[in-house]
């Protein structure tokens, strides 16, 4: 009887398995808890894309795509468990979508050899390949995202910014903290005044901050921000009418979600990004014929260009062009994560290699490499538009201060490798 | 006047505003615990359930639609129309009485006699399926609660402190509304606890359930009759904080907020929750005012845990609750 059970449980696993499947893309999501808003849509986008992909090119190369998703609730110790429980599926490649568990998979995926990509988060000097042999954070980076930030600022005040009161609303946590050391460094050459303003997890409670902003009167705020606390401080700015124009978030401070709950009030509010927004992309056209149409859409179906659809979207398409670039190095359609790290490390994004993947500028051209990991440190500025409830870009893609940037990633990632022994590649 | 006393005057008055909304979560505490001995750790996530509810019911969300279109293969979302708020606010409360009903059907009346932990745990169980059943049953977007009730800077106040002091004051139209809002919850509380015949019962039961059944009161009414109006507590919070940053999960961490007026007030008294929560809302924003610049800022939470624990140290039962004395 027992060998009866297990004969079929076996057979009900294979043919349940994914036969065809030979390209294994885990998806790290949180469909539920306190950030589930914002896990959705990323999650959505980084589905639909993979599974556009395998309706419409029969996968990447010929090798369908098989998608594992394992629910992390945007907790650390689920995302590693996420990740033991997945890595011995052929995993290419782990993107955490989470600065914590991106922190605990560092030592964790280098020593499995599975690359991982934290894109816009995770640990910045990780951007330094020569230390970070599996860790990649292209586009940007926070570092990237605080140089942007200041770039506009002195793009508005015509390169000048001495004088100016620069004001800096941060969750309390690494994360939040991340910026502070490059703004402090650009302070120093620009000649602002920054003033850093903690806000205690969760953010629901921020009024003592934003009564300092209303007696200090700071000439801009950036915000370091994260669910509740996003919502939060934009209300708060609302109500002490700031200039919306003059405040402006991390790109995980800038979503559909962050600015709807404060209606009218929150027009003009500006977030950073390091891709474009809405769904004026043929990509989309695709994805309506080949995903929703047939009812394959992730989720509700219902995320389709909103900005985390969309950061998902992009996210999967990176993923798909490094799987792409490594079925070309290694002249074989079947890679491993080892070829799936050498793709990615040789990965190239042109204007011309997105247009043809119905994405025409939607994010910033870049180029990866043994020692560079983070790309080229592109970033732009969106604009929400509370009338017509979308989100605009309104710069171009610019990059971030190198001169600024790259002595602290040096700096950073040479006490990395002190402290964990590692001997430097690439040379 | 000196400028830093100007604005130590307008935190402090913020300060007060916020204790009223922390009491507004650690009254729904309070009512429970009072009548049952029950620390309820869904209180934060009955706010949650609560405005998720109203929201739904005002947007003409068809509930459990994710799971309906799922199982279905349909695509509804809508019903089609939109409910008043004060209609919706009546539905709302009419959802919370089924689940307070529900709570005391499926859960407590089987522990009836367990120890006070054994409860406590019911409640953390409590919680987890409630904030998977608002899950599931209203879906997790972040949902924009607008019930009229204004936001944003009193020009009044703002006008005349300007005039009187040189320095006009903020403070929120929100905040203002949750302070009377919250006044008149505390007075109808405390009427209906003495002066309704169901109100002396609650309090029959809370003094002793022994007693309370010998003499005939109908114990399953009354923890149901506490839990509904824990849950209307539950949806005034709810409307008040869901307002400030639309509904969203993340409102069921506001009862990490009311832990510190419940330690400091007391469990088991309703002024207590409201001058605990006063003197929480005050202490904490002065702490930051003062100290904050000093330490790198962030210091509320810390700051309200450290004065409740200095409160506990000299007074366990918190500064208005019933002294505990057991004789042997």
């Amino acid at each position: 009887m027992k060998m009866k059970l297990a004969t079929l449980a076996l057979g009900a696993a294979l043919a349940a398995g994914p036969a065809l499947a030979e390209l294994t893309f885990p998806s790290l999501s949180y469909r539920t808890g306190p950030y589930a808003a914002n896990g959705i849509p990323f999650a959505d986008g980084y589905a639909d894309y993979f599974t556009l992909l395998n309706e419409r090119d029969g996968g990447i190369g010929g090798e369908k795509i098989n998608l594992i998703e394992c629910e992390t609730g945007y907790n650390t110790e689920k995302g590693v468990e996420c990740y033991e429980a997945t890595k011995g599926s052929g995993a290419l490649l782990y993107q955490p979508l989470s600065t914590g568990i991106t922190y605990q998979l560092i030592p964790k995926a280098t020593a499995d050899g599975i690359p991982v990509h934290s894109m816009g988060y995770g640990r910045t000097s990780a951007k330094n390949g020569k230390v970070f042999s599996h860790i990649f954070n292209y586009p940007v980076n926070y570092w990237d995202g605080a140089s942007v930030g200041i770039k506009h600022l002195l793009d508005l005040n015509d390169g000048d910014l001495s004088g100016k009161k620069v004001a800096l609303v941060y969750h309390n946590s690494a994360y939040g903290k991340e910026p502070i050391r490059t703004l402090e460094e650009l302070a120093k050459k620009h000649g602002y005044e920054l003033t850093l303003l903690a806000v205690d997890h969760p953010g629901q409670e921020q009024k003592s901050q934003w009564l300092q902003i209303r007696r200090e009167r700071p000439d801009y705020v950036l915000m370091w921000g994260w669910g509740v606390m996003n919502q939060v401080a934009i209300q708060e700015a609302v109500n002490i009418r700031f200039p919306m124009e003059n405040f402006i978030g991390i790109w995980w401070s800038g979503s559909e979600n962050d600015v709807k709950p404060a209606g009218a009030g929150a027009d003009g509010y500006k977030a950073l990004a390091f891709h474009n927004v809405g769904s004026d992309f043929p990509i989309f056209d695709d994805l309506k014929t080949h995903v929703v149409d047939k009812g394959l859409a992730a989720g509700a179906g219902d995320q389709l260009g909103t900005v985390l659809y969309n950061r998902g979207l992009y996210a999967a398409m990176l993923a798909a062009e490094a799987a792409k670039t490594a079925q070309e190095i290694h002249d074989t359609s079947n890679i491993t994560a080892a070829m799936m790290r050498d793709g990615m490390e040789s990965l190239e994004i042109t204007e011309e290699k997105m247009a043809t993947l119905g994405m025409p500028n939607f994010g910033p051209e870049f180029t990866v490499t043994c020692e560079n990991h983070g790309g080229d440190g592109l970033g732009a500025v969106t604009q929400w538009d509370a009338n017509a409830e979308k989100w605009t870009l309104i710069t171009d893609f610019v990059q971030s201060d190198q001169d600024v940037l790259q002595p602290l990633i040096e700096e950073d990632s040479a006490a990395y490798a002190a402290e964990n022994d590692i001997e430097e590649r690439c040379n | 006047m000196p400028e830093q006393l100007l604005w130590g005057m307008e935190v402090f008055m913020n300060g007060l505003m916020a204790g009223v909304l922390y009491a507004l979560v650690a009254l729904g505490f309070v009512l429970i615990f009072k009548a049952s001995g029950i620390f309820n750790f869904s209180q934060g996530v009955m706010a949650l359930f609560a405005a998720l509810t109203l929201v739904g019911i005002m947007e003409g969300r068809v509930p459990f639609s994710h799971l309906i279109n799922a199982v279905f293969g349909t695509s509804v979302h809508h019903f089609g129309w939109n409910v008043p708020a004060f209609a919706a606010i009546l539905l709302t409360m009419v959802v919370m009485v089924a689940l307070a009903w529900m709570v005391n059907r499926f859960i407590f009346r089987h522990l009836v006699g367990q120890e006070p932990i054994i409860l406590f745990m019911a409640t953390i169980g409590l919680a987890y399926f409630l904030e998977g059943f608002g899950d599931i049953m209203w879906g997790s977007d972040i949902k924009k609660l607008d019930v009229g009730l204004p936001q944003g800077i009193n020009g009044f106040i703002d006008e005349i402190t300007f005039n009187l002091l040189g320095y006009g004051f903020f403070i929120d139209n929100l905040d203002l509304w949750a302070t009377f809002i919250a006044v008149l919850l505390v007075i109808a509380l405390v009427m209906f606890a003495q002066y309704s015949k169901h109100g002396r019962a609650m309090r029959a039961v809370a003094d002793d359930h022994q007693a309370a059944l010998s003499v005939g009161i109908n114990l399953n009414f009354i923890w149901v009759m506490v839990w509904s109006l824990a849950g209307f507590v539950a949806l005034v919070a709810g409307i008040m904080w869901g307002t400030k940053s639309g509904v969203q999960f993340s409102l069921s961490l506001i009862a990490l907020k009311a832990l510190p007026v419940l330690m400091l007030g007391g469990f088991t008294s309703i002024p207590g929750a409201i001058v605990g929560g006063l003197i929480i809302g005050v202490g904490e924003k002065l702490f930051e005012f003062i100290v904050g610049p000093m330490v790198g800022g962030a210091t509320e939470n810390w700051f309200a845990y450290v004065l409740a624990l200095i409160f506990l140290v000299f007074r366990p039962q918190g500064l208005f609750g019933e002294k505990i004395i057991e004789r042997v």
